[in-house]
Order: structure tokens, then sequence, then C-alpha cells
């Protein structure tokens, strides 16, 4: 998918002068050629839309939409939308709507606070394990197959029964099997990197293996660094509903979207649609603009590859 | 190829003994550990005591860590003290259920999605295109208990066709007899797959359209769907394998939730109840089982890949 979208991106020339004036026009800064890229993919323009939309109801909404997240009200639980419940309540009386927004809120900070965490770690691993090679790299890589071996959900599972689940804790764990995949991908990268010139050149002049990873290899591994966080959001995102959802979320009073779910569930054949639609249909929005986003950011990178 | 198969099995292996290593270090990351877990939060310290004397927690880890290879190698899973049931015997019923389950719509999954994908990149960037490639991608983003419960409100509460559980015999034999109440649980695991593997087998046609030798047959005057068979599918069919093996991880975590929520009572109802009730011995032996059971996947599917692929050549 990503080559096709590529080959569309690449401008139209409408006759050889104008392709042999792109192929010399000096270089644009590699940040303005993928941003450009970026902003001619509509879906992921809306998909960046969608999610700067739902990180602003989470965030901004309750600023302006005061409701009570803390303390349950048993008289007015499970009433239709209406009047001052725009999404009604649900079996403990929480304001349905206001509920969406706390909820979002933790799913969202968790999600982009475990990607971003993995993220480091996974490239500093990949890094070094591809930078020195050998035995080093056997090892450090045999450590990462054996943790991909055990199935992320069952992992979480069982940190869950074992750990005092809070926000902290949820982001330590989810981070820790979120690593894996970002450092096999760098550690990929890093192979074909160091055999370059100008990592040669560094080790030439004395240059440490710090050196070379921090100023050579991670800056030019950025952009599937990039697109790899953007899924892992996507990932964690989904991983966080499927844990609140199966019970093992953060407990209440604290709110997240997958606990709503399967609370709203009990509720299905009661008709209460609204325990159920806006919160599935707001982890479906946020969890398809990431990698709407994502694949966007990867098509971009990939052209600009193409176009050195 | 021989070294090849070597080298490949044991890297396995070791994978295999690191996963050990982990499971039996998370035994101990326990609270208070095993006897704790086991003997509850107010267990007086000469229990304690007696507990890790008669189960051997008080050695060193090394030892430790020997006994409990020595009881896996025995076929010695651990014993579920919530259960009251070896874990093996847990297992022996429950794996069968879910392997069923999976071994269904596994093959669904292939059935719908090779054509899917070969006819999408035979029609590629045509308007079915789009409406395929978007419709997978909704799929692919899709939280599995979400879909699940969309097929229940649809078809068990709105259209009342369906039983919203799945089959709850105890054994596999009840689960074949029970065929409506497997449709959902496939259904789900199946359109989670078909939207992921649709799109790998687009991209694999698409590579192999591209190909000389589809040319070469095209010049020769073999028919549209001669090519198609004969000589695009053998070739685009391969990184399929590939993927089959490297779906066992996404597979047993998609029935994890797909049996929580038709309450399927296969591995995966049995990993959540003992998450739920802390019976660590159950999760740490099924996680094992499950590690193991990928990591051979994948080695099976590095192989198959081999034999099926004649210009892979191993080094």
């Amino acid at each position: 998918m990503a080559i096709e979208h590529g080959l569309i991106a690449i401008p139209p020339t409408s006759s050889d002068d104008a392709l042999v004036s792109h192929l010399v026009r000096p270089p644009r800064k590699r940040g303005a050629a993928v941003l450009s890229v970026f902003l001619e993919n509509k879906l992921a323009l809306a998909g960046f839309v969608v999610l700067v939309l739902i990180i602003g109801f989470c965030f901004l909404g309750p600023v302006f939409y005061h409701t009570n997240q803390v303390t349950s009200n048993l008289s007015v639980s499970n009433q239709a939308p209406g009047g001052s419940y725009p999404l009604g309540t649900d079996n403990v009386g929480y304001n349905e709507l206001g509920r969406l927004m706390a909820g979002g809120q933790s799913s969202i900070e968790i999600g982009f606070a475990a990607a971003a965490l993995a993220g480091v770690f996974g490239v500093l691993w990949g890094a070094v394990s591809g930078y020195f090679g050998g035995l080093v790299d056997s090892f450090m890589m045999r450590i990462v197959d054996a943790l991909l071996a055990i199935p992320v959900l069952f992992v979480l599972l069982l940190m869950a029964a074992i750990i005092k689940v809070n926000a902290l804790n949820l982001t330590l764990v989810v981070a820790f099997f979120a690593w894996l995949v970002p450092a096999r991908l760098i550690r990929g990268e890093t192979l074909t990197l160091r055999t370059r010139e100008y990592i040669q050149a560094v080790k030439g002049m004395g240059g440490g293996a710090s050196r070379s990873i921090f100023l050579h290899v991670v800056p030019n591994a950025i952009g599937t660094i990039i697109v790899n966080i953007t899924f892992q959001v996507a990932d964690a995102i989904l991983v966080l509903a499927a844990l609140g959802y199966l019970g093992f979320g953060i407990p209440p009073p604290a709110a997240n979207w997958g606990a709503m779910l399967s609370q709203g569930v009990s509720y299905i054949y009661a008709g209460e649609w609204w325990l159920i639609y806006p919160v599935g249909g707001l982890i479906i929005l946020t969890v398809m603009a990431l990698n709407l986003i994502g694949d966007a950011l990867r098509d971009a990178f990939d052209v600009r590859l193409q176009r050195r | 190829m021989i070294g090849y198969l070597l080298r490949r099995t044991g890297q396995a292996i070791l994978v295999i003994v690191l996963v050990s290593i982990i499971t039996f270090l998370l035994l101990h990351l326990l609270p208070g550990g095993a006897a704790r877990a086991e003997l509850g939060e107010r267990a007086s310290p000469s229990a304690i005591r007696s507990f890790n004397a008669a189960n051997g927690y008080d050695r060193s880890l090394p030892i430790q860590y020997w006994d409990y290879l020595d009881r896996l190698f025995h076929g010695n899973l651990g014993f579920s003290y919530k259960t009251n049931e070896s874990v093996s015997t847990l297992l022996s019923q429950d794996l069968p259920k879910s392997a069923y389950l999976s071994g269904l719509a596994l093959f669904f999954t292939v059935l719908i999605a090779v054509p899917l994908g070969i006819y999408q990149a035979v029609r590629r960037n045509k308007p079915d295109d789009y409406v395929l490639t978007s419709a997978s991608f909704v799929g692919y983003s899709m939280p599995t208990f979400w879909l699940a419960l969309l097929l229940i409100a649809v078809f068990s509460v709105y259209f009342k066709l369906l039983p919203p559980s799945a089959p709850q015999s105890a054994t596999v034999g009840g689960s074949i007899t029970d065929p409506k109440g497997m449709v959902l649980p496939v259904l789900t695991l199946t359109i989670v797959g078909v939207a992921s593997f649709s799109r790998y087998m687009r991209s694999a046609a698409i590579e192999a359209l591209t190909q000389d030798y589809i040319r070469t047959a095209r010049a020769k005057g073999a028919t549209k769907w001669g090519v198609l068979f004969r000589h695009m599918l053998r070739n685009a069919i391969l990184p399929i394998v590939t993927l089959l093996g490297l779906s066992v991880p996404a597979l047993v975590s998609g029935n994890l939730i797909t049996e929580s929520v038709f309450n399927y009572p296969g591995i995966g109802l049995l990993f959540w109840n003992s998450a739920q009730t802390r019976d660590y011995p159950t999760l740490l032996a099924l996680t094992l089982v499950v590690a193991v059971l990928t990591v051979v996947g994948n080695l099976v599917a590095d192989v198959a890949y081999g034999i099926v692929d004649r210009r892979v050549r191993y080094v």
C-alpha cells in the first residue's frame, strides 16, 4: 500500500523539463518535504482533524461542561438522553457525556505516555543491538523474541493481577510490552546504517558508540521511529480498552472507555444504546485516526527516501 | 537446509528457555512470594515457612529454577489451588475447545481473505477496491470486543437469530454438536482475521502481478484465470504462510477476548477467570504454554516457507 501511495504522491509533471527541474531542484528541508506529502493525503488530514477534535473534547470539554465524575448518584441512574443529560446516565448515575470525556483523558494520556516511553526504550535497545552486532545483538534480540512470543493480553492480565493498577503502573506495564516492535525495526535500520560512510568516518575519527547512535543512527531512523510510535499509540489505546473491558483497568471512580463498554453491555437487552454506541464509536474513531496518520506518515517518509 | 534447520531450532529453544525464565521470575515477583499468593494476606509466618519448605521455595533461585524445569519436563505444569485441579487437567479440557474455535476461524479467514485480496489486486485503485480497503481498515481499527458486541446487538438482540453465548459444553464434542452457538464467536474472529489478512494478500498479489513471469504467461496466451491461478496465486500465497505462523499470538489474544465476551470455555476464558481469582500457577503455566505454541508456530512457518518457496536459500 505504501508504495502505491508514494507513486501517487509524487507531483504530476507536464513535460520532461518540469521533471528535470523537479529533480535538480535543491532538496527542501526534510521536515517540509514530509509535511507537504502528508498534507496531500486527504484521509490523513481528516484523521488528524478527528484526533484533534477528540483530544479537545476530552481535555477542554470538562472545562466548559462540568459534571460530577467522582460520586455516584443512584437516584438518576439509567436515565435516557435528554434534559440535563445529553447522553443519559449510566447504572450508577454518572453523566455519560462527562464520563466519555473523563474516560478519554485517561486512555489518551496513558496511550501517548506508554508509546513515548516504549519508543525511547525500544530505539535505544534496537540501536545498541544493531550497532554492536555479533553476540551482543543475538542475545539482545533473543530477549525481544522471548517477550514477543507471549501474547500481549496474557502478560498484561497477568501483570494486572500481580500489581496494584493505577495510571503510572498501567503506563509502565503497557510500555513494557510495546517497546519490542520498535526495537526490532530500529535494529534493522541500524544494521544498514552502521555500514554507511559517515558512521565509518565517526569511528575512524575516534568517535564513540553513543556519538554515532545519538547523532547519526537515531536522526536517520527518525521516520521509522515516528511512524511506529503513532501505531504504538493506537495499539496502546486498543489494549487499554481491552483491559478495561476485561475488568483490569483503573478501578472506579476513575473512568475508562473499556470499562464503560463492559458496564453498558449489561443493559444491551434493555435497549440502552447510549451506554454502548457513543463510547464504542469514540474508541474506533481514535484508533482509526491514529492509524490513518501513521499510514500517511509512513508514505511521507517513504517518498522522502525515494526523492533522495 | 539441515544446518539452517538446526540453527533455527536452536534459536527457538533458546527463546523458550528465556520465556521459562521470565515466567519463573514472575512467580517470584508476586507480592510476598508464592506463599502469600496461595495462603492469603493474613497467613502466619510459620504457615508461610512450612509452605515454602514443602514446595521448595526456601532454596536458592537457581536450584528452584532447575526443579521448575524438571517438573515441566515431566509434564507437571503446576497445581491450581483455586480450582483444586492440576493445570494439565484444566489444559486438556480447554485447549481442544480453543483449538476448535481458532481452527474454524482461521479456515474461514483464509477461505475469504485470499480471494478477496486477489480480487482487490486485480481491481486495484477502482471504486470497489477503495470500498473494500476502507472496510478492512475499519475492521483493523476495531477492538475485538466491540465487534463481538455489535454482532450480538445485531444478531441476538435485534434479529433474535443466534444465541449471544457460545456452547457451554465441557467437551469439544459438545461444541461441535451446537453449530448455532459457534457462529458469532467464529464470525468475530474471522472478521478480525480477514481485515488484516486481506491487506497482506492484496499487496502480495499486486507485487506478484508486476513480475516478468506474469507478462510472459500473458504473452504466450494463457487465459486470465490461468494466469491468476496457475502463475500468480502460487507466488502471492507465500506471505500468507508466514502470516499464519505469525498470527498465532494475535489469534490467541483475540481468542481471550472473544471467549470472554461469548463465555466460551476455552483457554482464553480459563486465563481470564484465573486472572480474576489470582490463580497464579494457572496463569503462569498458561502463559508458558501459549508462548511455546507461538515459538513453534513461527518455527513451522519459517520451515514451511522454505518448502513451498524453492527460491529461499538457507545460509
